[in-house]
């Protein structure tokens, strides 16, 4: 949704800009100005910004979002590990305080910036867009942007990723997806995480989690990976594979 | 806890508008919430008079309404009303569908008063 081209005028919506709609209203000495674009509509600009900025490097950004500990940091960890010898990957770490995780992925190898965002709940473009200051897109292949665990805010803030990427561990429970609509459906891939749990909390059903990802009118894959046992992460691996390789001749093309 | 964050940004845009139009003072800001644009309009609400502070807004009344979730089948092509986690067709039950309204996040429009010549 943009707000340039009007795409965001929907019958739904458009009786509000037609005469006699609530935009019509005056009184005396007042004036309505009418309006009609996104409230983040800042924000949004700056992600389109940076989105531009990452085909222009053909770099392949990707967003993870999750509640807090549900393994996004020990998935990197083992997605690097499987796929630095195949792509120059970077990292941007955004956390409240703390530089714990951007030293963790440091230690695989690669380039990590990490974000404190203080008391912010979410990351925002703005954040992202003063990290990449920092680093050298032309050599990047990969970027994973590791957002602040939380399963509300972070959604609704555009950074610029090609690709949203939520966690959904075992230990929350299968109904994380009917709780939490807003991140779900925006969600370009749901991983099951820590799946080596499942023989143990066996009311974990993965197939559950699926169908109310289905009622969010979601077809996006879902991968079923333990970071600890590496169980399911060439599915995984493929699939990054297959975007970096689409975003390639989409950008060359 | 985002809805403060919203709010500057909708405060931004408004003084950034208020001052094209010449404005002298705004009055209203009047803004639509779908269900699924992540933001909770009660603590929109709350959290605009402490963005406004201080801006050419800080005496407006922040004028929510709020947009039903519709989505279309692209199995039966009809629309119908769902729930933020059931965005199923309410008539032929498949998952398939397109979301017609309901994500919104948008400023509609201000009303404000023109400085005099």
């Amino acid at each position: 949704m943009c707000d340039t081209c009007g795409c965001n005028i929907t019958h739904g919506n458009a009786h509000l800009i037609e005469p006699g709609g609530p935009l019509e209203k005056t009184d005396s000495g007042r004036e309505a100005v009418g309006v009609l674009e996104n409230l983040l509509h800042e924000n949004n600009h700056l992600a389109q910004h940076n989105r531009e900025h990452f085909d222009r490097h053909h770099t392949l950004a990707i967003n993870l979002m999750s509640a807090p500990g549900s393994g996004k940091t020990a998935l990197l960890e083992k997605t690097i590990a499987a796929l630095k010898d195949e792509f120059s990957i970077a990292v941007i770490e955004g956390d409240l305080e703390t530089e714990n995780d951007a030293e963790r992925i440091r230690r695989q190898g690669v380039e990590a910036i990490q974000i404190s965002t203080g008391s912010a709940c979410h990351l925002d473009a703005h954040m992202v867009h003063d990290a990449l200051h920092h680093m050298k897109l032309d050599s990047v292949d990969l970027l994973f942007i590791e957002n602040v665990g939380n399963l509300v805010c972070p959604a609704s803030f555009d950074l610029g990723q090609h690709y949203n990427i939520t966690l959904l561990s075992v230990p929350e429970g299968d109904d994380k997806p009917a709780k939490y609509p807003v991140m779900f459906r925006k969600s370009d891939v749901v991983m099951i995480s820590k799946a080596d749990l499942l023989p143990v909390l066996d009311d974990f059903q993965p197939d559950r989690a699926r169908e109310y990802l289905h009622d969010l009118a979601s077809d996006a894959p879902v991968f079923e990976v333990s970071s600890k046992t590496g169980q399911g992460m060439e599915l995984w691996l493929d699939w990054i594979r297959n975007q970096n390789r689409l975003a390639n001749v989409r950008q060359t093309g | 806890m985002h809805e403060l964050s919203v709010c500057q940004a909708l405060i931004d845009r408004v003084t950034l508008i208020a001052n094209e139009q010449n404005a002298r003072q705004v009055f209203s800001v009047r803004v639509a919430v779908g269900p699924l644009s992540g933001v909770e309009p009660q603590l929109l609400q709350q959290a605009y008079p402490i963005a406004a502070a201080g801006s050419i807004a800080a005496d407006s009344e922040l004028e929510l309404e709020t947009l039903p979730i519709r989505v279309l089948c692209s199995s039966c092509d009809q629309e119908s009303d769902a729930l933020p986690n059931r965005l199923v067709c309410g008539h032929c039950g498949d998952w398939r569908t397109t979301l017609v309204s309901g994500d919104e996040l948008m400023l509609q429009g201000i009303e404000l008063e023109r400085e005099t010549a």
